[in-house]
């Protein structure tokens, strides 16, 4: 393979793997900015959204279904995880705790989750039957395209919703300012709940991009998907939705490259082994230039 | 159609509202006057339910509100602008109308509402699809008066309109107070500036450190030596 056609590769392959992270990090964005809480949960929502694909696919097959359909079954499983995560573990701390107690509740769900998926579904791996069976294109594997487009067409829909339904403005009211969304008879606790079920919905996509690819389920696989996608998140702009989507495909993109050129560029002397410390330096770089992220403005408030 | 009866309001250990009761009679302008940290906010969140009191009832058109979840109470046919207008400043004021709009469920009547408050405010229609944070004080003062009529109310709570604005700004601000209440809308008002708000209130109330001091006629308060002496600074 010549030395353009491995480089595209790459870039596809980080556009892949980055769009997966961008519809993880547009989850913690999007509840970031209404609530100002970093969800460590979040990440094993995704392996909420596994197990739910594990569990349905063989059903749809065996329905004479396509395998795909049974993401309908994860988006519904995660967006009530999600919700029963915020009403019963975050709402009751943020209405009487601070800042760090909703923090620690988050690590603690995270945890949560991923030891109930042990003690239910055992620590072994599980193979996820085939979902896609794309053929070549051009070369390159159509499910990269088909994980491509699928991040695209969520992206632009999201986008869509939160610029022009009136859901998806009371969103952004609710972000803004709780007090102000309240006088116009927003239900705050509503859009809240709405946010986390969108978020987490968006965790089960993301599920069914990464299982497509990798075919295997574990309690654990939420915690380091998760852990990139808050990297994306905080690099484009936490709280900004058009920054975690920028952020995400640039940390595929990045992680992607430095797995294939780290190695030849440093004689050997830096493995790809150490892709992911060097995702994790990008975001300390970046925000040591700009600390609101690429995305993020300090825009001063007219009083 | 609004009453307040023996309300009291603490923060923590603050005792902040000490047994105010207030009548606000259909078509009127009343003022509630005092101090800073008299307590005046105090009372319109409760009343709107963004706090929530200890004690003592609040009616509106027979409807307990202490009951009433405040994203219900707008429905009601009361609207709140806030000190400090609150405008969403991230958002355009296209999108500040809508949300202002948010209790009505039909998008024709949404449509209606907007192009009446542009009627009432040119500015705003000049800059609907302006990022609401970008406009001037006096505009978002428009802004957040605007919004709060977009969901057709029959009483409107103000709190501090004046507030930073110029002399001519202020001079605006009122005329269109006035304007709304010759509309038929019911205004609660509440005001650092007694003067301003006694000239154009029909009643009025004094609020010291959390209690009703004085109570009455407007025109008539203007007249009173104590509140001439504390209020309008003659």
């Amino acid at each position: 393979m010549d030395g353009l056609t491995l480089f595209i590769q790459q870039i596809i392959n980080g556009l892949r793997v980055g769009s997966v992270y961008a519809l993880i990090a547009l989850g913690y964005t999007m509840v970031y900015g209404i609530i100002r809480l970093i969800n460590f949960a979040h990440g094993d929502f995704i392996m909420v959204g596994a197990y739910a694909l594990f569990f349905t696919v063989p059903l749809m097959i065996a329905a004479g279904m396509p395998a795909w359909m049974a993401v309908f079954v994860a988006i519904i499983v995660c967006a009530i995880t999600g919700v029963l995560v915020e009403k019963l573990a975050y709402r009751p701390v943020r209405a009487k705790g601070t800042n760090m107690s909703a923090l620690i509740t988050a690590i603690a769900m995270s945890l949560f989750l991923e030891n109930l998926a042990q003690t239910l579904f055992g620590a072994s791996p599980k193979q996820v039957k085939t979902i896609f069976d794309l053929p070549m294109i051009f070369g390159f594997s159509g499910n990269t395209f088909l994980t491509i487009a699928i991040g695209v067409v969520v992206m632009v829909g999201h986008s869509l919703f939160v610029k022009y339904t009136k859901a998806g403005q009371a969103m952004r009211a609710v972000s803004e300012d709780k007090s102000a969304s309240k006088l116009m008879g927003i239900n705050v606790n509503g859009i809240i709940a709405l946010t986390f079920a969108i978020g987490s919905g968006l965790a089960a996509i993301a599920s069914l991009m990464y299982v497509a690819q990798y075919n295997q389920v574990t309690n654990m696989m939420g915690s380091m998907l998760g852990l990139k996608a808050f990297v994306a998140a905080v690099l484009g702009g936490i709280g900004i939705i058009p920054g975690a989507m920028l952020g995400g495909l640039v940390i595929g993109i990045v992680e992607s490259l430095s797995k294939a050129y780290i190695a030849p560029l440093t004689g050997g002397l830096i493995t790809s082994a150490f892709s992911d410390a060097i995702v994790f330096s990008i975001l300390i770089v970046v925000l040591l230039v700009k600390p609101a992220g690429i995305m993020g403005k300090n825009i001063g408030e007219k009083v | 159609m609004l009453s307040i009866k023996d309300l009291h309001v603490h923060y923590g250990a603050i005792h902040a509202i000490k047994g105010v009761s207030l009548e606000v009679n259909d078509g009127e302008i009343v003022s509630l006057i005092g101090a800073n940290g008299a307590g005046k906010t105090t009372i319109l969140h409760t009343v709107s339910g963004l706090v929530r009191a200890t004690s003592g009832t609040i009616t509106y058109d027979g409807v307990n509100l202490r009951a009433t979840a405040p994203n219900k109470i707008v429905s009601l046919g009361m609207a709140h602008v806030p000190e400090g207008r609150h405008v969403f400043s991230r958002m355009t004021v296209q999108e500040n109308l809508r949300m202002g709009a948010y209790s009505l469920s039909n998008p024709e009547q949404v449509k209606q509402n907007i192009e009446r408050v542009f009627k009432s405010f040119p500015r705003l229609k000049e800059r609907a699809r302006q990022i609401a944070g970008t406009l001037s004080g006096g505009e978002q003062q428009m802004l957040a008066t605007g919004r709060a009529l977009m969901a057709d109310p029959k009483i409107l709570l103000m709190d501090e309109p004046s507030m930073g604005l110029s002399p001519i700004l202020v001079k605006e601000i009122f005329r269109i107070i006035e304007t709304l209440h010759a509309k038929g809308i019911t205004i609660l008002l509440v005001e650092q500036n007694a003067k301003v708000a006694l000239s154009i209130s029909s009643r009025a109330y004094v609020l010291e450190t959390g209690s009703i001091a004085m109570a009455g006629n407007a025109a008539e308060l203007m007249e009173d030596d104590r509140v001439r002496k504390a209020y309008l600074g003659v």
